[in-house]
């Protein structure tokens, strides 16, 4: 059962955008920039109080990749797979970091909660591919050593 | 007039709203997955292109006709194109056909076959989707599923539900409840209108039929089967019986045939029903309390109003549907006989209903810890079972059920049909009781196929207004009203099926406008022609009331709340 601070901040959200179904992306952009994912309980809490089904706000959530409804690690790390970025060997950037922290396709997020990795179609940084972005903040021209890296800096700052 | 041209016949145009409606008026049978004429238009299946006379295509459905129009819709690009289209639907669809329950009545079955899909050349690599039987009225196979989207439509747009809806994106995309959750746990009713206007096997019906064969096959076991006003005029579609025609004296024969043991007619507990329910709607209208009285005989508007609206629940009449007051009246008539021969009496319902398989297992329709139907078919299942017999049905005698449950009166065969058990009530309050007593209320509005109907009828010093509903949406705008003041009535029948019972989830698909007609006109027929049209003329009645209930008409014929 979700803590009632949750609602309350929904409710929040809600009032905001106010109460038509066109709030609903408004609304769970917000929930997501509080709490880095949708927890489902607050979808569903959102979806009746605004006049829609429960399984459409499910269809509208999942139409969009960048909502998710699992809790994210304090690090979000997007490894971005566009096409340039493909070609300039991407999939060696995911597979490192995937290594260094214990992480597969199917489990995106590490158990202490600190790093969820994840892959994006583009970042509109192709000139600087490929690319990876650690809480938004642009890592550029990355090699499979920089991953290394850039993974030890943030555990050394965290320890 | 203005024409347009389709295929070299020149078409007059009337008020059709696309093109694809002029195409079907032409005589042409163009296919499609994703257009139904009472849903909105979607356009996604892309089987009902055509191509006008400068080789551009597009979507007949979703076009609208204009003079002068020339187009085509049968042509080598068309052909090759549907073609493409099914060939890649199939590449993503489990092809089990043989062993399919829509096998030989599924539409990308015989489309495949009509456009001439003879291979598939991609290989499906969909992961398998575990199939959903949480629900006890239909049964959802996400692999079976081409995302035509008009189980959707029909939830939320005819039924106000939506308890489904696409989810995901691109080559994941899949109808599913909200977190995928099963169908038990949403706000489904089990009406079963997704099954009716789905293509394929990905919603259909739950089916019985072996716990039935199991029953006939019991010698401990004495089979009743009783069948519900609906069924008779539909069960001849599949039989080559023009439709709408009163197949019952047929089916009756048919059930003997297979080994019921004794066969009634759910009119009898419709004539309960309609002495129940006038009983407590005059008891209502005398104390003022809890009007509208809601009718209770649809257990999907029971379920639909418990989930969306608990507070109007008290408005409900606590009378059991006809099917749930008939069956423990059968079952205390064999009480003593089932000691005796060491029997147990095992109630089976032919009914053209979904929900009814959920309504039997409700505590508030079993007499004590009794469960009083026991299994709920539906008319298509019955259909199978007499294919399985291997029964030519269409050249069946007909036959009478037994006494002492067989006569019923006219007004009890229209509770298939919306507007049925309010003209049946009022028959039975009506202190005139002769033909144009009977006309007046025939024509007081209570019939057609309007969504919504309203009537006014004054017996004695006393108006008495009443709506009429089907349709679940139709229903929650109608309480809505109520809600907001806008709206008193003394009497509202909801049945969540568009026109009744008539086009139930479990009845033989397709349903299209001839159909609805044809079964709209057959039931009123056997009204016509029953010399009992009062319930209160049921000389049966009495016999009834004295020998079986005695009394015990809150036990037996009312939900114990």
């Amino acid at each position: 059962m979700l803590d009632r601070s949750f609602f309350e901040k929904a409710d929040e959200f809600i009032a905001a955008h106010g109460k038509g179904k066109e709030s609903l992306i408004p609304i769970m952009q917000d929930i997501q920039a509080e709490y880095r994912y949708i927890p489902p309980e607050l979808l569903t809490y959102v979806a009746k109080n605004i006049g829609i089904t429960e399984a459409k706000a499910y269809s509208v959530a999942t139409f969009y990749e960048n909502f998710s409804f699992d809790s994210k690690g304090k690090y979000v790390i997007k490894v971005c797979d566009g096409t340039a970025c493909h070609v300039r060997k991407s999939t060696l950037i995911l597979e490192r970091l995937r290594k260094e922290l214990g992480l597969s396709e199917k489990k995106n997020t590490t158990d202490d909660m600190m790093f969820t990795v994840e892959t994006v179609s583009c970042l509109g940084a192709c000139g600087l591919a490929p690319v990876m972005t650690v809480n938004d903040v642009v890592h550029p021209a990355m090699t499979p050593d920089k991953v290394s890296e850039t993974i030890k800096k943030i555990k050394e700052d965290e320890a | 007039m203005e024409y347009m041209t389709i295929d070299g016949i020149k078409v007059p145009i009337e008020d059709e709203k696309n093109i694809l409606s002029l195409i079907r008026k032409a005589g042409i049978d163009i296919p499609t997955f994703c257009y139904h004429s009472d849903l909105s238009i979607y356009g996604a299946c892309r089987m009902c292109m055509v191509e006008d006379d400068r080789g551009r295509m597009f979507a007949s459905c979703s076009e609208q006709p204009r003079p002068g129009m020339v187009i085509h819709t049968n042509t080598k690009k068309l052909q090759q194109y549907r073609k493409l289209i099914i060939e890649l639907l199939l590449s993503a669809h489990c092809r089990d056909c043989t062993t399919c329950t829509k096998n030989g009545m599924c539409e990308l079955q015989s489309l495949a076959y009509r456009v001439g899909v003879h291979a598939v050349r991609f290989t499906n690599n969909k992961e398998e989707l575990p199939i959903d039987m949480s629900s006890n009225c239909i049964v959802r196979d996400p692999n079976k599923c081409i995302l035509c989207g008009d189980c959707v439509r029909t939830c939320s747009e005819n039924q106000g539900i939506g308890a489904i809806d696409f989810a995901h994106r691109g080559s994941k995309m899949q109808i599913t409840p909200a977190f995928g959750a099963n169908l038990c746990d949403t706000d489904c009713v089990g009406c079963g209108q997704c099954a009716v206007v789905c293509p394929t096997a990905a919603i259909s019906i739950r089916t019985n039929v072996t716990e039935v064969w199991d029953a006939i096959e019991d010698p401990k076991k004495r089979v009743v089967a009783q069948i519900a006003p609906a069924v008779r005029i539909a069960v001849g579609d599949k039989f080559g019986l023009p439709k709408g025609v009163n197949a019952m004296g047929k089916l009756v024969k048919a059930l003997r045939i297979m080994g019921f043991d004794e066969v009634y007619d759910t009119n009898f507990g419709a004539d309960l029903t309609v002495m129940e329910e006038s009983k407590e709607f005059a008891e209502r209208l005398k104390s003022g309390e809890n009007l509208p009285l809601f009718t209770s005989c649809c257990p999907a508007w029971v379920k639909f109003c418990e989930n969306r609206y608990p507070e109007f629940t008290k408005n409900i009449s606590t009378c059991r549907s006809p099917m749930s007051m008939f069956s423990p009246v059968i079952k205390e008539y064999f009480a003593e006989k089932d000691k005796e021969e060491g029997k147990e009496t095992y109630n089976v319902a032919i009914m053209p209903c979904t929900a009814k398989k959920a309504e039997i297992l409700r505590t508030d329709n079993c007499t004590g810890d009794r469960q009083d139907t026991d299994i709920v078919i539906t008319t298509q299942e019955i259909i199978r079972m007499i294919r399985q017999v291997g029964i030519k049905f269409e050249n069946l005698e007909s036959e009478a059920c037994d006494m002492p449950f067989s006569m019923a009166s006219g007004g009890a065969s229209i509770f298939g049909i919306t507007g049925g058990v309010t003209e049946a009530v009022l028959r039975y309050m009506s202190p005139e009781k002769d033909h144009t007593a009977i006309e007046n209320i025939k024509y007081s509005g209570i019939r057609g196929k309007a969504g919504f109907k309203e009537a006014s009828v004054t017996f004695g010093d006393r108006t008495l207004n009443i709506a009429v509903v089907h349709g679940l949406k139709n229903a929650s705008d109608l309480i809505e009203d109520i809600k907001a003041g806008k709206a008193h009535y003394d009497f509202v029948e909801v049945m969540a099926c568009r026109r009744g019972c008539i086009l139930g989830g479990g009845q033989p698909v397709p349903m299209g406008p001839a159909t609805r007609t044809a079964r709209m006109d057959g039931i009123y027929q056997v009204d016509q022609l029953s010399s009992i049209r009062y319930t209160d003329e049921n000389p049966l009645i009495d016999h009834i009331w004295n020998d079986i209930i005695k009394g015990r008409e809150h036990e037996l014929l009312h939900r114990n709340m």
